[in-house]
């Protein structure tokens, strides 16, 4: 057994889940808050990764690139959420699959128009492009701080939810709607304050992943995909749900790339497992979601109603 | 109002899948198809043939959309994978060498009939909106599946040299007999249609997308009548993908990408939903509007993209709806359950 | 009491009963949400023919136990049995073809269609399967003739050709009624009838159930103790989940406790 190279996987799948963590918390939420299908979520992860490395070029930093690159976003999202999404939430979901969809269009070819149609890598600077030694493990910096950051995001994002009044509001609408409004609460406020958090998550998703894979066109309609299959498999508005299935779905995706191939050895022959492992292992997430709707539709952490 | 108007006819259900048009509009494109290739090889404009045998084929997969969407209320994002498995049932037999027809078509029938049948177990088991992601992630991991598959070129697709033979029957290497063809299955595929939402069938299915909880109480197993709507679907569109292998000579899994599931619906929305021939109008105007705009700039996604926000937040109903200027609005508004 | 002991017995041991039959009888139902408590241990029984009302106040578990009995919520505990028959885990569809059907709270029609085409529906489901795909339904003469059949009933044949959507809310609840009766039921759970209704509208909607009586047993949630007291030959009253008193409308409307528990309060 290769530790060295096990460590690293997990590493990976646990960066993978984080990542996936940070774009279908918003996801999860304006599902369960608004009932509103939204495909251009991905968008804003793109948009991140193309904003955060134009600011990054310009002031040499990568932390003011990322700080002022989420706060784009959220105005972004808040401006979606105001002149779109908001006339929309009454309307049956035909009609949130088309318009987010006619909204990936239009940033698409803006990111096009603007970024050009290649993509846009974002250079690191020499602290974060090191190394770390553990006697004989050796980490990369950066992905250390990618783990440190999106666990920091979703401790904070715990607080947020369950220990403030927003969270507390947040929480009431994910598990009846009709309540919220019913206490008075601004729901108008609460929609475009959970519709713009959910899409500056997603955009630092995007930075945080670009300097490693560079900011591109389509990276957010990849995804987006896995990020449904997170919710589901988490519990529609259920942000706890969608942490666990968002680190489940980074290990299982990732160890099954890197060892599936191994595992299958066991039983078949080895050309065989070689050309079984790759197709079985791109479909190993999707046979979980299938499993979790078979034995349970809701989710595994659907969001309480108490 | 509507009251009139529904008197005047024995089935309100009748009348909304007509659309506002008056029945000669209907005739007309009809036989405009059967002459197009006529007059098109008559002015030697052989690029329209294929545009149009293109967009008939893609009407295929838009009509078997509207049976799930537009009569059963059940949004599917996947639609696009069923042309995608029709299409490699094509390609992956001839890439075997095997290049019967008969071969071709019944595996499409069969593997898109099947993995419809094994996908709808469990989609239809959710409701609305997971009902929608669930459609796209199954047909998203058919796409990594096939970007996996090494043996069948992966990212790149195969190239099929040769199209399914049917020998002594007909040869669809020939254009205009491929565009008859299409033609053909798309008419009957029209005419099942109307059958099927005026028989018993058709009226539980519209029934569910009103108000399941209603069809429930009258002692229907809904997801019996989805289940089945979603197969004969599914079905269809496969055999739609059975014929674009064949057109484009060409497959790969870029065919099935969630985002051409995204266009189907869009040419389903501009045709106008729950309306016979809507398909077959959304996917002719989609198609021209591609070819135009793509024409204009390489940016013309979008305008395309603009449009379609446009479309939803401006007006409702397709072009159906805005052709009428809205006395049919009724039918589109009542959706929700 | 010795009456409902000895329908409980007979309908134990499956002996078809002969003259107080009993159609749907309930033991010990359970269901609860969470901390909430909804149907707290109920025992009812619905004789053959009677209309049988439950009243009780807002948030009673009324609603709930109709969905219990028509089952769209299966109980955490406790038995059902229609006709003799357990039927405690048959599900919603399969109690409809056995007899058992209802009408719902809030209007529940299919608004696109005509009001025909809602009834038809409805009769399409107990005449043979709906498994056709090709021949029209207009073309079923005998469906549609009996779909007419059950609009007189609630005297709405004139508007038979109407859209759903275009009726008043009064119409609209006859042809809830309709539907309910095309089904052909042995018993019918009628959820509320009366709600949101003007006085008029009230008055018909008593007349026609009343020419019902007879033909067709009734379990019956009402708000409005009028139409209770015209309608209702037994009356169960309803409390936190539990029923708390049974018998002929005349006992309940002089009983003290229930004056106590629920009249007294309105």
């Amino acid at each position: 057994m290769d530790w060295q190279l096990l460590i690293t996987q997990m590493l990976n799948g646990l960066q993978l889940g984080l990542l996936l963590f940070l774009v279908a918390s918003g996801l999860t939420l304006i599902f369960g808050i608004m009932d509103f299908i939204n495909l251009s979520h991905g968008s804003f992860y793109m948009l991140g990764a193309f904003i955060c490395s134009s600011i990054t070029a310009k002031t040499g930093s990568l932390f003011i690139g990322i700080v002022l690159a989420v706060l784009v976003v959220f105005c972004i999202g808040a401006l979606v959420e105001r002149l779109i999404a908001r006339k929309l939430y009454q309307n049956d979901h035909l009609d949130h699959v088309l318009v987010t969809f006619g909204l990936i269009l239009v940033f698409d070819t803006l990111a096009h128009l603007i970024w050009g149609s290649q993509g846009r890598i974002i250079s690191l600077p020499d602290s974060l492009n090191g190394q770390i030694n553990l006697g004989s493990l050796v980490l990369p910096s950066y992905r250390l701080l990618i783990i440190g950051a999106g666990l920091t995001v979703a401790i904070g994002l715990y607080f947020l939810v369950t220990r403030s009044r927003l969270g507390m509001r947040i929480r009431a609408g994910a598990s009846n709607r009709q309540m919220v409004s019913a206490l008075g609460v601004d729901i108008d406020r609460l929609y475009l304050i959970v519709f713009a958090l959910g899409a500056a998550l997603a955009g630092l998703a995007g930075m945080l992943i670009a300097p490693i894979t560079e900011a591109s066109i389509g990276m957010g309609n990849e995804i987006i995909i896995i990020a449904f299959v997170v919710v589901i498999v988490g519990g529609i508005g259920s942000v706890k749900g969608a942490f666990y299935a968002a680190l489940l779905i980074g290990f299982i995706d990732t160890l099954g790339r890197s060892y599936l191939g191994d595992l299958l050895a066991l039983f078949l022959s080895s050309q065989n497992a070689e050309t079984a492992a790759p197709a079985l292992s791109a479909m190993l997430i999707y046979i979980l979601m299938a499993a979790v709707l078979a034995f349970r539709p809701q989710g595994l952490f659907p969001p309480s109603n108490s | 109002m509507r009251g009139e108007q529904a008197s005047s006819w024995p089935s309100h259900l009748l009348a909304r899948l007509k659309g506002n048009l008056p029945n000669q509009v209907y005739f007309a494109l009809v036989i405009a198809l059967l002459i197009a290739p006529w007059l098109i090889n008559a002015l030697d404009q052989s690029f329209y043939l294929d545009l149009l045998t293109r967009a008939l084929i893609i009407a295929i997969a838009v009509a078997s959309l509207n049976l799930i969407i537009g009569f059963g209320g059940m949004v599917s994002l996947g639609h696009a994978a069923f042309l995608g498995i029709g299409a490699y049932c094509v390609g992956i037999p001839t890439y075997y060498e095997q290049f019967n027809g008969f071969v071709h078509l019944g595996l499409a029938v069969l593997c898109s009939a099947l993995f419809a049948l094994l996908t709808g177990l469990i989609c239809l088991r959710t409701k609305a909106v997971y009902f929608i992601m669930i459609t796209l992630a199954f047909a998203q991991m058919l796409y990594f599946t096939l970007v996996s598959l090494d043996e069948y070129g992966a990212d790149d697709g195969l190239v099929i040299y040769q199209r399914s033979e049917f020998p002594g029957i007909f040869d669809i290497e020939n254009p205009t007999t491929l565009y008859y063809a299409v033609l053909l299955f798309l008419l009957g595929c029209l005419y099942l249609t109307h059958r099927m939402m005026h028989a018993r069938f058709g009226r539980v299915l519209q029934g569910c997308k009103h108000n399941e909880q209603r069809m429930q109480a009258l002692g229907f197993l809904t997801y019996k009548y989805k289940l089945i709507a979603y197969v004969i679907a599914g079905t269809m569109a496969g055999v739609a993908g059975f014929f674009l292998g064949n057109f484009t000579n060409f497959i790969s899994p870029e065919m099935m990408d969630w985002t051409h599931s995204a266009e189907l619906i869009f040419m389903l929305v501009i045709g106008g939903t729950g309306i016979l021939f809507g398909p077959v109008v959304g996917a002719v105007l989609f198609l021209l509007l591609e070819e135009w705009l793509s024409g204009f700039s390489v940016y013309w996604h979008l305008i395309l993209g603009l449009m379609l926000i446009a479309l939803v937040v401006f007006g409702k109903g397709g072009v159906h709806g805005l052709l009428s200027l809205g006395s049919n609005r009724g039918s589109q508004q009542n959706t929700t359950t | 009491m010795a009456c409902l002991a000895l329908a409980a017995i007979e309908a134990a041991n499956k002996i078809p009963p002969l003259s107080m039959a009993s159609i749907l009888q309930t033991h010990d139902l359970h269901k609860s949400f969470g901390a909430l408590v909804a149907t707290d241990s109920v025992s009812l029984t619905v004789q053959t023919g009677e209309v049988h009302a439950i009243v009780g106040p807002n948030g009673a578990g009324k609603t709930t136990l109709l969905s219990l009995l028509s089952g769209s919520l299966k109980p955490d505990s406790g038995r059902i049995e229609f006709n003799g028959k357990d039927v405690t885990r048959t599900p919603a569809h399969k109690r409809v073809r056995l007899g058992l059907a209802r009408s719902f709270q809030i209007t529940s029609l299919i608004l696109p269609m005509t009001v025909l085409e809602n009834v038809m529906l409805a009769v399409q489901g107990t005449t043979g399967h709906s498994l056709k795909f090709w021949s029209p339904v207009s073309k079923e003469k005998d469906t549609q003739t009996q779909a007419m059949h059950f609009l007189q009933a609630v005297k709405l044949q004139d508007k038979s050709q109407h859209l759903a959507d275009a009726l008043s809310h009064g119409e609209q609840r006859q042809l809830e009624i309709a539907i309910a009766l095309a089904l052909k039921p042995k018993l019918l759970l009628l959820d509320e009838p009366m709600a949101g209704m003007s006085k008029e509208e009230t008055r018909k909607m008593i007349d026609l159930l009343r020419d019902l009586k007879g033909d067709i047993t009734i379990l019956l949630v009402e708000h409005d103790m009028d139409a209770v007291f015209a309608l209702a030959d037994r009356t169960s009253v309803l409390v936190e989940g539990g029923l708390i008193a049974t018998g002929t409308t005349e006992e309940i409307r002089s009983n003290t406790e229930v004056q106590q528990a629920y009249l007294g309060e309105a």
